[in-house]
């Protein structure tokens, strides 16, 4: 699992013994019910399209609020309010990397999608899944960059 | 919108409302299934009494693009516990778009005893109506399903090809970007390898929403005609392939051109734009 934060290695390990989808689904919706949208202070509609995560199916955005120790604050938007998937997504990458050390978060794998949801889900929801953990991973090497810089 | 008998449907028997479903909630007869976009919302709450049917992993063969074989359809049935002579009603979000596509992938088995809930998931929901997560448990049946017959629905590659060699029409149900070649994918959604953007040559592009009211139900037989006959030229009597990126939201317009309009010979080429979009040397147009 490379060097990802703690948290996040705890919340992959909870899904390596999901034997059912079923039981793989419920977990989800019980994380995405923890889904609480961007605040106001940080955006507001209309979104910015730079903030949007690309080819994500329900239409889900991103901020990266820098925390005063370095790290990164994520915040998420997810416009299709069907989009579960999507938020249960926001919600394991809010709660796993905000605050995790940045080299940390520029490690990890989009991958992390398959083991979370499954190597049976489809292409395009994998591929927008995927996107939100790649926009959290670009953020986080911004970061790195400017600090570098 | 008005009742589903008064809008001029070819078999309006074929679909039910939201109020219908309902009332059959606890009728032994009916099996209502959920087929969604994102697989979650079962999970997260459906219709009491409903099954899930997951499009990916129910109905996909996992090793070839194809659709389960009649022993796999004969377990999934049996797994619902319906019968040959079980009505089904499928619904769904995204305007029922997966809810047909089941619909149709059904129908290759020749269980005609299938209707779509009007108005799919988000109609049932902002109607308020009962939802649970409780999963039923339905006693297993010993299904026997007829063997798969594609040839009068679905539409492989090489049947299109000779399709457009004889000039025949298509409906392109993706959106105008998309046929015009300008976008490779659905706006939002990842684009799934086409290497070529356009459209078929002889298809008329027809967006499977203008088919349906904001609320997810089905425009009236009226004014589906005016979309599809005055504006597009289609006619009934004629041999249509209906396609979109993977034959999800083409299933949704096969629908409305068979039971809806009454067209006899629609075929859904589910390779759609993620294979034709690939393939060496087929015609485009933009």
């Amino acid at each position: 699992m490379a060097d990802y934060p703690q948290k996040l290695k705890d919340v992959l390990a909870d899904f390596e013994f999901v034997t059912t989808r079923t039981e793989r689904a419920e977990m989800l919706v019980d994380i995405a019910s923890r889904f609480e949208p961007v605040p106001e202070h940080i955006a507001t509609r209309p979104y910015a399209i730079e903030c949007k995560v690309p080819a994500c199916e329900s239409e889900a955005y991103m901020w990266a609020d820098p925390l005063p120790d370095g790290t990164l604050k994520f915040y998420f938007a997810v416009e299709n309010p069907q989009g579960l998937s999507a938020q249960a997504m926001a919600v394991i990458l809010d709660e796993t990397l905000s605050g995790a050390p940045l080299e940390q978060v520029a490690s990890v794998s989009p991958e992390i999608v398959l083991q979370i949801f499954g190597n049976d889900i489809s292409m395009g929801k994998g591929q927008g899944l995927m996107e939100m953990v790649r926009a959290v991973q670009t953020n986080a090497k911004r970061a790195l960059a400017e600090k570098a810089g | 919108m008005s009742e589903i008998t008064e809008r001029g449907y070819h078999k309006p028997e074929v679909l039910v409302s939201t109020q219908w479903v309902e009332d059959h909630l606890n009728d032994p007869n009916i099996r209502i299934i959920e087929s969604n976009e994102d697989a979650l919302l079962y999970a997260s709450g459906h219709i009491p009494g409903a099954v899930e049917v997951d499009w990916a992993s129910d109905l996909n063969n996992p090793l070839r693009r194809d659709y389960l074989d009649q022993r796999e359809f004969e377990a999934l049935m049996s797994r619902l516990g319906v019968t040959p002579q079980t009505t089904l009603v499928f619904y769904g979000d995204k305007n029922n778009w997966w809810a047909t596509y089941a619909f149709w992938v059904f129908q290759l088995f020749g269980h005609e005893n299938a209707r779509i809930m009007d108005g799919g998931r988000n109609k049932w929901q902002s109607e308020g109506r009962p939802m649970t997560r409780e999963v039923p448990q339905y006693e297993p049946t010993n299904y026997k399903a007829l063997p798969r017959d594609d040839r009068h629905i679905r539409a492989f590659r090489d049947q299109v090809y000779q399709h457009v060699q004889a000039n025949l029409p298509l409906v392109d149900v993706r959106s105008p970007e998309e046929y015009r070649g300008e976008r490779l994918h659905m706006p939002d959604y990842p684009n799934e390898g086409a290497l070529r953007g356009g459209h078929i040559p002889g298809a008329v592009n027809v967006p499977w929403s203008k088919a349906v009211n904001p609320d997810g139900t089905f425009k009236s037989a009226e004014e589906l005609r005016r979309i599809y006959e005055e504006e597009q030229g289609l006619q009934p009597d004629e041999e249509i392939i209906t396609y979109c990126r993977i034959g999800e939201r083409s299933s949704h317009t096969w629908f409305v051109l068979k039971y809806l309009l009454g067209y006899e010979r629609v075929r859904n080429y589910d390779g759609s734009w993620t294979e034709w979009g690939n393939l060496v040397n087929v015609p485009i147009e933009r």
